[in-house]
């Protein structure tokens, strides 16, 4: 088989401001980020579609310890998109001590931003990030 | 397949150590085949758990360094295994499949790691490095974290204040270094209350630092065999009664992680080889790297109910003396977790209170015990069930 969506394509699609996602033709289901096999049933005749970037908060939390190169205090969400995939990202435009309980359920926009990496990944790339719909 | 048993165990003290990975895994792997009547020649093979060898001494491939510590024959191959903290609990639970199939007769399976020794910055990094590298650790997510977001979840599922869950999980901490204070083994042997936990530090809200078990050394290994073998050889054998297993990809895929499916899985297999349930299990040995992660577990297993098991602690049912004891070592919060060696550990401690060795820790009358390891963001788990 050949891989559907690679990292690379992905990340591309992010550098652009897309969010290069796989729909199961058997089950219907949304997979993203994109992966080999449908996340829900495994199958692997998936064809690309575009994903409307909104979604919900889920869980969340403020890392004030962080792995050594990144600056604490940031917030990582858990979110569910509207077409089904949950995504882990940085929730921005909120001071990270103002993030309570009231953020579960929230809706909130999807986007990415490039994050530096470090001698033991694989370069600078992209990680999702969330802000709060108005 | 063969009735399995394990014979000697040993474990070093965790905490904070000077000596190699390797010289902690001599001195324990050592001790476990004296204890079990045996000598290095008789071991088929060596199941050997390390996690961050190549970030703590720039050592790769320790499987046969280690063997060679303990004088093992070139006959028996020595084989690494990483699953981040269910490191230990994998490799036994291997050794144990091997031996029950007839490949080998008598083996040794543990695991060594030398956390401390990276510092804190360092080793959140290459912990990190168990999440996915790029959709998860690239947005900056720790273990904690993961567990953070697990803990909110919790109190947004079940309606559960998070006040009053934050309370449950200081109590898990309380009770476990209530427990870990009658450990001469360790790291922490001083008993807290829920103001210690509560004044700490945040670390990833609402965990707060007595919330999060340590990065510690340490190194623990266990024999085992056949088990007409074992009884030629040991006056108490502890029987492997059920194992199971069970992965799940990264956490985004996970979705609700107040529910850790490769555990409900795990623990499936390991009751149903036991022939037994939840009421039969009198100690368990679970992975609270996290105070959440111990009330996640206990659900899991069904000492408690999904959404119930918040206050058990609190109520003392998990205590030395309750309904069921959770963490009489310590656990993970108290004893430490050295990584790679965190799963024989926990053996040791279960086959240690099946023997009724365990001295001010023991559970009176303990005959079936539960280990239970977790490995990653809730991507792996291995459960072993013993009965003595």
């Amino acid at each position: 088989m050949e891989y559907p969506i690679t990292y690379q394509k992905y990340e591309e699609g992010l550098a652009r401001g897309e969010f290069l996602a796989l729909q199961c033709k058997a089950c219907g289901s949304v997979t993203f980020p994109p992966m080999a096999v449908c996340r829900e049933c495994s199958g692997s005749e998936m064809s690309p579609v575009s994903l409307s970037g909104k979604g919900q908060v889920r869980t969340f939390t403020v890392v004030r310890v962080a792995p050594e190169g990144k600056a604490p205090p940031y917030i990582v969400a858990m979110v569910e998109l509207d077409e089904g995939p949950y995504v882990i990202g940085n929730l921005l435009d909120l001071d990270p001590d103002q993030a309570t309980m009231d953020l579960m359920g929230k809706e909130v926009r999807l986007g990415s931003r490039l994050m530096k990496g470090d001698i033991y990944s694989i370069g600078d790339a992209h990680a999702l990030t969330f802000s709060l719909m108005k | 397949m063969r009735e399995v048993a394990i014979l000697g165990v040993a474990m070093t003290r965790f905490g904070i150590s000077e000596k190699t990975n390797l010289e902690m895994f001599a001195e324990v792997g050592i001790e476990a085949i004296q204890k079990s009547n045996l000598a290095p020649k008789d071991m088929g093979a060596l199941f050997f758990g390390n996690c961050l060898g190549a970030f703590e001494e720039g050592q790769l491939h320790m499987a046969p360094f280690a063997h060679s510590e303990l004088g093992l024959p070139v006959s028996a191959p020595a084989t690494r295994f990483e699953s981040a903290c269910a490191t230990a609990t994998v490799a036994i639970r291997h050794a144990a499949l091997l031996v029950a199939a007839g490949v080998y007769d008598i083996v040794i399976a543990g695991g060594t790691e030398r956390a401390a020794k990276m510092g804190t910055p360092l080793a959140t990094r290459t912990f990190a490095m168990a999440s996915q590298a790029q959709h998860e650790s690239n947005a900056g997510i720790t273990f904690p974290g993961v567990f953070a977001m697990a803990a909110h979840m919790y109190a947004d599922k079940y309606k559960v204040d998070l006040s009053v869950l934050k309370m449950g999980m200081a109590e898990v901490a309380v009770k476990n270094h209530y427990h870990g204070a009658m450990n001469p083994k360790a790291h922490f042997q001083k008993e807290i209350n829920v103001d210690t936990v509560l004044g700490s530090m945040m670390v990833a809200d609402p965990l707060q630092l007595f919330d999060c078990c340590p990065f510690s050394d340490g190194a623990a290994a266990v024999v085992i065999a056949e088990a007409n073998k074992a009884k030629d050889l040991v006056e108490k054998p502890i029987f492997v009664a059920g194992m199971g297993q069970a992965s799940c990809g990264p956490l985004y895929l996970q979705r609700d992680i107040t529910r850790v499916r490769a555990r409900e899985e795990s623990i499936h297999q390991a009751y149903t080889q036991a022939g037994i349930g939840p009421d039969e299990v009198d100690v368990a040995e679970l992975h609270d790297c996290f105070t959440i992660a111990e009330i996640l577990a206990i659900e899991s297993f069904g000492f408690y109910e999904f959404g119930k098991g918040y206050d058990a602690a609190s109520r003392g049912e998990t205590r030395l003396g309750g309904k069921v004891v959770v963490n009489p070592s310590g656990g993970l919060k108290a004893k430490g977790h050295p990584i790679g060696a965190t799963g024989a550990a926990q053996v040791t401690e279960i086959v240690e209170q099946l023997r009724g060795e365990s001295g001010a820790r023991q559970v009176e009358g303990a005959r079936v015990g539960l280990v239970d390891t977790l490995g990653g963001d809730l991507g792996t788990v291995c459960n072993i069930i013993l009965r003595s």
